[in-house]
């Protein structure tokens, strides 16, 4: 078994939007007036990445990303980083992302030819939200030996912040769509 | 951008980081199987020792903890809270074992000997079709495109706060990813034309990994700087 092959060009958009998704993190999180908590863009990084580049380049700029990660850069909000994060109760979030790109670029492939806006943001809600919500949630119960139900009712704070970002990646992924369409390039 | 990496020389600091890595896995799946207090301890005793050897400072080791602090006390609380508040405290002392044991890897090893581990790690990944050597590449293209994204992100913000969009993600992002787009497009004609999609190897010795990765690398920075 092969896996499907990498162009030059298709490594190169991987590695920089690991970079992108990697830029995020220092721009400030941006308050909101509806929401408590300030959001973080990097979530939305990973939305992008699916929604830009595709199932699988998006997978893998989030894993070459989440890789850089683990090596030891200071890449996660707060400048945290290294393979501790990857043990600690929440990193069930962090190995959900790259399914999560996956999940929203494959469905931004399937219907690239009527994707809107609202189309974008349901993919980026499923993908995004709760792809990533199921095995965080998950590794979180598993982890931690807490009740599922008391951890999504816990989790459900941050809904509101994520469906901002979704809709702000679904915004994005339209726009750039009109003048960069990377994944028709493809097909 | 600093790696959080603690230099001193240690035989920790000198272990192949292939060995740490597989070193924090065991830990982890005993202190899960042997899941109680006795177990508990011999493992925290463990990493001690480890944290002695490498000789990091006890509040370096300490500050490990501290992002994932929030979190913790709100297990414990939940567990304190709804069943059993021993039990809590054990799975809080068990995950701080766990993520202080991880994080010494990141304290003991270079980035770059990680990078390296990795393309030794990938090397069986040949037979599904991943190159080592091309995901190294991508590693290092990465990381030498961050400080341009950041940068780039930085002015795009400031030119945007001359129109008072500078709080708009929108306004930030579509520029930033049309840009970053067009950059990857010129990085990867540079590395093209130089090249760099040599399908046929005629040896996989180092020497022929070498000379196709540092033309490239330095193609991409003459691109991007």
């Amino acid at each position: 078994m092969n896996l499907p092959a990498l162009s030059t060009k298709d490594i190169v958009y991987i590695a920089l939007f690991a970079a992108v998704i990697a830029a995020m993190a220092l721009i400030p999180p941006i308050p909101v007036p509806v929401i408590p908590v300030p959001i973080t863009a990097q979530t939305l990084g990973v939305m992008l990445a699916g929604s830009i580049l595709g199932g699988w380049r998006g997978m893998l700029a989030v894993l070459l990303f989440l890789a850089l990660v683990a090596l030891g850069l200071p890449l996660l909000p707060g400048g945290r980083g290294g393979m501790a994060v990857f043990a600690g109760p929440t990193a069930g979030f962090l190995f959900g992302w790259p399914l999560g790109a996956l999940v929203v670029g494959l469905l931004m492939e399937r219907f690239w030819g009527k994707v809107d806006i609202v189309l974008a943001f349901i993919f980026n809600v499923i993908g995004g939200i709760a792809v990533i919500y199921a095995i965080g949630i998950g590794w979180l119960v598993l982890m931690v030996g807490a009740d599922p139900l008391s951890v999504v009712t816990g989790s459900a704070a941050f809904i509101p912040g994520d469906l901002i970002k979704a809709g702000i990646a679904a915004f994005v992924a339209v726009t750039v769509k009109r003048s960069y369409p990377i994944i028709a390039r493809r097909a | 951008m600093i790696a959080a990496f603690h230099h001193a020389e240690t035989p920790v600091h000198r272990l192949r980081p292939g060995v740490k890595i597989a070193a924090v896995f065991m830990g982890a799946t005993l202190a899960f199987v042997f899941a109680n207090w006795i177990a508990l301890a011999i493992l925290a005793s463990g990493v001690l020792v480890l944290y002695v050897i490498a000789r990091i400072p006890p509040a370096l080791a300490l500050a490990q903890i501290r992002p994932a602090l929030l979190i913790l006390v709100a297990i414990f609380a939940l567990h304190a809270i709804f069943d059993d508040w021993l039990f809590g405290l054990f799975v809080v002392a068990r995950l701080v074992v766990i993520i202080v044991l991880a994080a010494l890897v990141t304290l003991t090893t270079r980035v770059s000997e990680m990078v390296a581990a990795l393309e030794i790690g990938l090397g069986p990944a040949r037979h599904i079709g991943i190159d080592p050597s091309r995901v190294a590449l991508a590693v290092a293209m990465a990381i030498r495109f961050i400080p341009v994204i950041a940068t780039q992100a930085a002015a795009i913000r400031e030119a945007q706060a001359a129109r008072g969009l500078h709080r708009s993600f929108v306004a930030i992002l579509v520029p930033l990813v049309i840009r970053s787009l067009r950059m990857a497009d010129s990085v990867a004609e540079a590395l093209d034309a130089r090249g760099f999609e040599t399908k046929e190897r005629v040896g996989k010795d180092s020497a022929t990994i070498d000379s196709q990765q540092k033309p490239s690398v330095e193609a991409v920075e003459r691109v991007v700087d």
